[in-house]
C-alpha cells in the first residue's frame, strides 16, 4: 500500500490555478481525482496529466453547490483506492457586488460554493486520512479575506470564513496527524481576475510591490509543497502568494 | 482473556477504543451517558468500525449512532453481517 501513488482530490481543476495544481501533483505521480462543473471542463487539465505519465486521473464533474454529492464522492474514492493524502479545495466563485446590489440568493450560491462544500470535504477528508494517519489539506483562500475591498463584501466574507475553517481544522485534526494549511492568493492573472473590470484591474497592479500579477504556476508551487513531506511540521498555516501586496 | 476479549466485533471496537470491558458494553450503551464516550472517542469509535469492517460511514450515520445497538443497525446498512 505504501509504494501505492498518493490520492490528491483537486476541486475546481479545469482551468486557473486548480489546473496549474493538478499539472503539478500529476507530475510528482500522484493518482489525481479531478473534480469540475463537467467532466468536458477538464479534457485540458487531462490531457496535461497525461503528459507527466501519471496514473490515470479520476474526472468527476459535479456542481459544488450540491452539497448531497459530496458523500458520494467520498465514497468512490474509498472504494477505488481505499485512501486519501491530499485534498486541495480550491473550487471557488468570484462575486462582485456592491452591499446594496447584492440578492440573497446570490448569497447563498457563494456560501455553499466558497463555504458549506470546502467544509464538508474537509469533513470527509479527514474520515480517509485518519485511517492512515497523515494527510494534507490546502485551502484556498483570499488576499481579500482579510483585508476586503468595496465590491466584494460577499467574497470576501466567503474566503475570511475559509481562513477561520483553516485554522480550526488545523488544530482538532493536527493529533491525527493531518495537515492544514491554507494559501492566501493576491492577483493572479487568471480567467477569474480577467473577468474583473479594467479599472479594478490597474488599481490592483499598482499595489502589487513587485509590480506583476501572480501566475497560475506560482500559486500551484506553494501549495505543492504544502501537500508534500517537505512540509511536514506546517500546518494552521496562511500563506500569502502576493508578490508584496500585503506587507 | 483480557476484558475486551469478544466474538462481537461492534462491541470489540467500542471495548478498545472506549477502553472499557466488554461486558459492560450492551447495545443499550448510550452516547455521553459515560465519560469515556465523548465527541472526540465518537470519532474514534467511528474509525475504529470503518477500519474494522472495511466501509465508510456517512455523515448522517455518524451524528445518529447514538448508541451501540444503532451502531449494529447502522454497520449492516453498508452490507456487514453483525
Amino acid at each position: 500500500m505504501a509504494d501505492e501513488a498518493p490520492v490528491t482530490l483537486i476541486t475546481g481543476a479545469s482551468r486557473g490555478i486548480g489546473q496549474a495544481i493538478a499539472l503539478r501533483c500529476a507530475k510528482e505521480n500522484q493518482q489525481l481525482v479531478l473534480c469540475a462543473r463537467s467532466v468536458d471542463a477538464l479534457s485540458a487539465t487531462l490531457e496535461g496529466c497525461h503528459q507527466t505519465g501519471a496514473p490515470e486521473p479520476l474526472c468527476i464533474g459535479m456542481d459544488l453547490e450540491r452539497s448531497d454529492l459530496i458523500p458520494a464522492l467520498f465514497q468512490d474514492i474509498f472504494k477505488r483506492y481505499g485512501r486519501l493524502d491530499g485534498l486541495v479545495n480550491n473550487a471557488g466563485i468570484l462575486h462582485e457586488g456592491l452591499l446594496g446590489m447584492i440578492r440573497p440568493e446570490e448569497i447563498d450560491r457563494v456560501l455553499a460554493i466558497n463555504i458549506k462544500a470546502p467544509l464538508m470535504m474537509i469533513q470527509y477528508a479527514a474520515r480517509l486520512m485518519t485511517r492512515r494517519k497523515t494527510g494534507s489539506i490546502v485551502n484556498l483562500a483570499s488576499i481579500m479575506g482579510v483585508r476586503g475591498a468595496a465590491g466584494l463584501a460577499l467574497y470576501a466574507a466567503s474566503k475570511a470564513a475559509v481562513v477561520g475553517m483553516t485554522l480550526s481544522a488545523a488544530k482538532e485534526l493536527g493529533p491525527k496527524g493531518i495537515r492544514v494549511n491554507a494559501i492566501s492568493p493576491g492577483f493572479i492573472a487568471t480567467d477569474m481576475t480577467a473577468g474583473l473590470p479594467e479599472a479594478a484591474c490597474a488599481a490592483r497592479l499598482a499595489s502589487i510591490g513587485m509590480g506583476r500579477a501572480g501566475t497560475p504556476e506560482e500559486v500551484a508551487d506553494v501549495a505543492g509543497f504544502l501537500l508534500s513531506n517537505a512540509a511536514a511540521y506546517i500546518t494552521g498555516q496562511v500563506i500569502g502568494v502576493d508578490g508584496q501586496m500585503t506587507v | 482473556m483480557n476484558d475486551i476479549a469478544t466474538n462481537d466485533k461492534v462491541v470489540s471496537a467500542f471495548a478498545q477504543v472506549l477502553g472499557i470491558p466488554a461486558a459492560q458494553i450492551t447495545d443499550d450503551l448510550r452516547y455521553a451517558s459515560i465519560p469515556q464516550w465523548d465527541s472526540i472517542a465518537h470519532m474514534a469509535v467511528i474509525s475504529a468500525l470503518e477500519e474494522q469492517f472495511a466501509i465508510m460511514i456517512d455523515m448522517d450515520d455518524v451524528i445518529d449512532m447514538n448508541t451501540v445497538g444503532k451502531a449494529r443497525e447502522i454497520v449492516r446498512k453498508y452490507g456487514v453481517e453483525v
